[in-house]
């Protein structure tokens, strides 16, 4: 290869973002999302220097108290103390932390499986191929909440099971992209010709044929990101995921169950963190499955 | 349509297949010795020990074992609870049909208004009744059910009272199921109080699981819609002379639900998911109650057959779906 | 009294990049029993104005017009439901893409029934009998097996003889075809546009050829329309625009034909400058 190339293919690549992100921005819902989730990261990333106390310490003293504006609430507690009197706002900002990493850690692994599982199925095809995607297939037909509940009480509750749990349920959907993709992909003539040019099996696949289902997968890793927040809630409100005192949103949920009439706040606000968080994430994919998708954009 | 079918089925077979390995790998993947992870902290006798190491045939070789597990459930025979001692299977069609009241009218909730409110989106795109639309629906399809579950029982049971907060009927009538389907039943027996609290405990929890599919319905019969509505034949349709809810409800539509009915279908797997939140937050007697609480017993029994048993009711659905998919697509139908 | 009678048509689209006009004061005439041509290249609204008179365009068209008449009846003026007691009945329209044009998921029979039914009141029997004589009229001899028959079961050149049964099924008095042989194969080209010019005749009908090829325009028109860019370059009988064309466009388009091709390189039109008919330059 000359030199020429990587400046030849720079200028479309530029080119292309600035046409994406044109779309993206006509978007209003998406760019909402995109500012929400951006601020959800800046909280994340400095929650310690943000909340106003420690996530685990307790105020004897303010016990179940309500949010600041309603009757009995004080302005030291924003959004109120939790039964053990802890401060909600600080646990709700130090959760936005476990929420991100769970999104993160989960897409990464359900991605670089994927990935591999569905380039080894599409390029080699046969036997390969048959019994990978039969493996997916059974993964998929049970339902994916009950698979990972099963998985947990295989290998213990805890978050860091639980998130492997739904990296697992969650991986199929990128090995059946990546698939379909690269059987697409490679009946092409610029792949048979790297082929002829003696490019080999690995090269082909990560130089040529990967790049090009990189917007479906950018799509799918971000529905993915906002599903494994919304699982990995949901375990922990079956108890299955973090464990208390962990101030995971849907371990909140758990605890908080008890108090739904004495005191809704304690229910009310960790769930709504986990709506605005998914709810975010979920305008951004639509956003960018908008922008990415050739097919609509026409219209 | 009968080749269609047979090879859908074909198609199915190796799945199931490996649906009944992974249920009887599970057992044996649990850490530790699995009747002693069964048993518990409880611990077990020597002699009921043996008994169980037995009744699992955990002496024989592995192979033998799932040929047995097999041909076990092959026989309808899905082992015993440790928990309530009965068969499995006979708790699962004591339960089943409580899940099954749940989802159905879960999913009749989600499909009477999310393929009109999908459809009105679609005519009127880019109105305020399509953006209002959309936008809840990406709200519902964000939604944490076990939470929205504790809202709606915090305002409608809490607030106005209006609802009852947990299981299937009131304490004071008392059926001897006969269908296991409570408004059915109530009906059957002609008590008219007692099917109206059925209902009552009903809605709530069917809201709550109907919330995510009504969601995904309601986009998926919009982008469908908006995609059939540029087609050559509504243009045809509308060059006839006929009305536009003729154009729309039966020339649009008819093409729109081919892709709308395997949405629904998709959507059984989430339900069965669902249910087990659900139940467990409205006290719903059903399999996803079941199941949870057989996960926190270590009732393993339970839960290795439960997986089993679910797997196979969601891929049976699927199935149903799959064969309804080519009645209404002419291009499969007639081959 | 003309048939079709349209005085300074303007199609307007709303696009992301501003107002963009398809047609631009364009007249269009129509007697009974005549054949017009509309020739243009694709892009030069001759489409958009009949889907115009139709009423077929999308909300983001802006349609403006001093005169739109049919048979004296004002069509900019009518309510939506009158026009459509017109529309498929008296006026009737075919596509370029038959097989597209068809509804997948209904069979031809109930389609063309649904037409007879929503004009003509004919419903069971009498509908079933009378499709089945519309289709042995497009040259389908075996209607009554063909009736349960979907789209995907038929060849393009079919699906164009069923989508021209439909236009006809109601006598109308005017057809629009649009592109019908376009998207054909060569062999059925000649078969379909026979067919349109003898029905044409046989019914009476007036015929409005919406076309981009001068060879279906010299078999089939009487007069001709050559439109370019939204605005009409010149208006002929069909002899004296080939043998006359007055047009710097019309000559240019002629001159693009192969068979009228002088030296080794084929000329296109955009070797030329054109003005239109006021002569203002395009």
């Amino acid at each position: 290869m000359t030199e020429i190339t990587p400046t030849a293919t720079e200028r479309p690549r530029l080119a292309a973002l600035a046409e994406f992100w044109h779309y993206f921005s006509m978007n209003r819902g998406a760019v909402i999302g995109l500012v929400v989730f951006a601020i959800l990261v800046i909280v994340a990333l400095f929650a310690p220097w943000i909340a106003p106390y420690p996530a685990d310490q307790q105020f004897r003293d303010a016990l179940l108290l309500p949010p600041s504006w309603m009757e009995g609430g004080r302005s030291a507690y924003l959004l109120g103390t939790d039964p053990v009197g802890r401060d909600m706002l600080s646990r709700l900002i130090h959760g936005s932390r476990y929420s991100l990493a769970i999104g993160l850690v989960v897409v990464t692994v359900a991605l670089s499986v994927g990935i591999v599982l569905g380039v080894l199925a599409g390029y080699f095809r046969g036997w390969v191929d048959v019994v990978i995607m039969r493996v997916m297939d059974i993964i998929l037909a049970f339902p994916s909440l009950l698979l990972a509940l099963v998985l947990v009480a295989i290998m213990g509750p805890g978050l860091f099971n639980a998130m492997l749990a739904i990296a697992l349920v969650l991986q199929p959907h990128f090995a059946r992209l990546v698939r379909a993709a690269v059987m697409a992909e490679a009946g092409k003539d610029y792949v048979t010709s790297a082929r002829v040019a003696g490019a080999g099996h690995i090269r082909l696949m990560i130089k040529t044929i990967l790049p090009n289902c990189v917007a479906p997968l950018i799509v799918q890793a971000t529905l993915s990101f906002s599903n494994a927040i919304l699982e990995a809630a949901a375990l922990g409100f079956l108890g299955m995921g973090a464990q208390p005192p962990t101030p995971e949103w849907g371990t909140m949920l758990a605890s908080a169950r008890e108090f739904i009439t004495r005191a809704p706040w304690v229910v009310t606000f960790p769930g709504l963190a986990i709506l605005i968080t998914v709810l975010a994430i979920n305008l951004v994919g639509d956003g960018l499955r908008d922008a990415l998708d050739p097919k609509l954009k026409r219209s | 349509m009968l080749r269609y079918i047979l090879h859908k089925l074909a198609l199915i077979v190796p799945t199931v297949i490996g649906i009944t390995i992974c249920s009887f790998a599970f057992i044996r993947l649990l850490p530790g010795d699995p009747i002693l992870a069964m048993a518990g902290q409880h611990g077990v006798s020597p002699e009921r020990y043996e008994i169980l190491k037995e009744q699992f045939g955990f002496n024989m070789p592995i192979w033998q074992q799932y040929l047995s597990y097999v041909w076990n459930v092959l026989h309808g025979d899905f082992g015993i609870s440790l928990a309530t001692k009965r068969p499995v299977l006979t708790d699962f069609l004591a339960l089943f049909p409580a899940t099954i009241e749940l989802a159905l009218f879960a999913m009749l909730l989600a499909v009477a208004l999310g393929i009109p409110a999908g459809i009105f989106a679609a005519v009127k795109r880019g109105s305020w009744f399509d953006q209002l639309t959309m936008g809840v629906a990406l709200t519902g399809y964000s939604m944490p059910i076990f939470w929205w579950g504790l809202l709606l029982i915090i305002f409608f049971s809490g607030y106005l009272g209006w609802t009852p907060v947990s299981g299937r009927i009131a304490i004071n009538f008392f059926f001897k199921p006969i269908t296991g389907f409570m408004l059915v039943d109530t009906l059957l027996y002609g008590n008219w109080a007692a099917f109206v609290s059925a209902v009552r405990h009903l809605i709530l929890p069917a809201v709550v699981l109907g919330t995510i599919p009504l969601a995904v319905i309601a986009r998926q019969t919009r982008s469908a819609m908006l995609e059939v509505l540029g087609e050559d034949y509504v243009r045809t349709a509308r060059a006839k002379g006929l009305s536009p809810s003729r154009v729309i409800n039966i020339h649009a539509l008819r093409n729109a639900m081919i892709p709308v009915v395997t949405t629904i279908g998709l959507q059984v797997g989430m339900l069965m998911a669902g249910a087990i939140l659900t139940e467990t937050i409205f006290s719903w007697p059903g399999i996803g109650k079941w199941m949870i609480e057989s996960i926190s017993k270590r009732d393993y029994v339970v839960v290795q057959s439960g997986l089993l048993l679910i797997a196979l009711v969601v891929m049976a659905v699927n199935l149903i779906v799959d064969v309804l998919y080519a009645v209404i697509n002419p291009r499969i139908r007639a081959r | 009294m003309a048939l079709l009678e349209i005085k300074n048509l303007t199609v307007a689209f709303d696009t992301s990049v501003g107002l963009f006009k398809a047609v631009d004061g364009i007249d269009v005439s129509v007697e009974a029993r005549e054949v017009l041509a509309i020739v243009g290249e694709s892009g030069s609204g001759k489409s958009v104005a009949m889907l115009a008179v139709m009423g077929l365009l999308p909300s983001t068209a802006t349609v403006t017009a001093d005169v739109m008449t049919f048979e004296g009846l004002d069509l900019l003026r009518m309510s939506p439901a009158d026009k459509r007691k017109i529309i498929g009945k008296d006026i009737a329209m075919i596509f370029q893409e038959p097989v597209a044009s068809l509804n997948p998921c209904f069979t031809i029979g109930f389609q063309i029934e649904e037409v007879l039914e929503r004009h003509m009141g004919l419903k069971g029997r009498a509908a079933r009998a009378r499709t089945i004589e519309l289709l042995r009229l497009v040259g389908i001899t075996d209607g009554a097996d063909r009736l349960g028959a979907f789209p995907h079961q038929m060849s393009g050149g079919q699906c164009q003889r069923v989508m021209i049964a439909m236009a006809i099924a109601c006598n109308p008095k005017l057809l629009i075809a649009d592109e019908p042989t376009t998207a054909l194969d060569v062999t059925i080209q000649k078969q379909i546009l026979d067919l349109l010019v003898s029905l044409q005749a046989e019914h009476g009908m007036g015929l409005i050829m919406i076309t981009h090829d001068m060879g279906v325009v010299a078999e089939t028109a009487d007069r001709v329309i050559v439109q370019y860019k939204g605005h009409k370059m010149e208006e002929a009988d069909v002899l004296s625009l080939f043998e006359n064309p007055k047009s710097n466009y019309t000559r240019a388009l002629l001159s693009a034909l192969p068979e009228n091709a002088v030296g080794d390189r084929l000329p296109t039109v955009a070797d030329f400058k054109f003005t239109d008919e006021t002569g203002a330059a395009l």
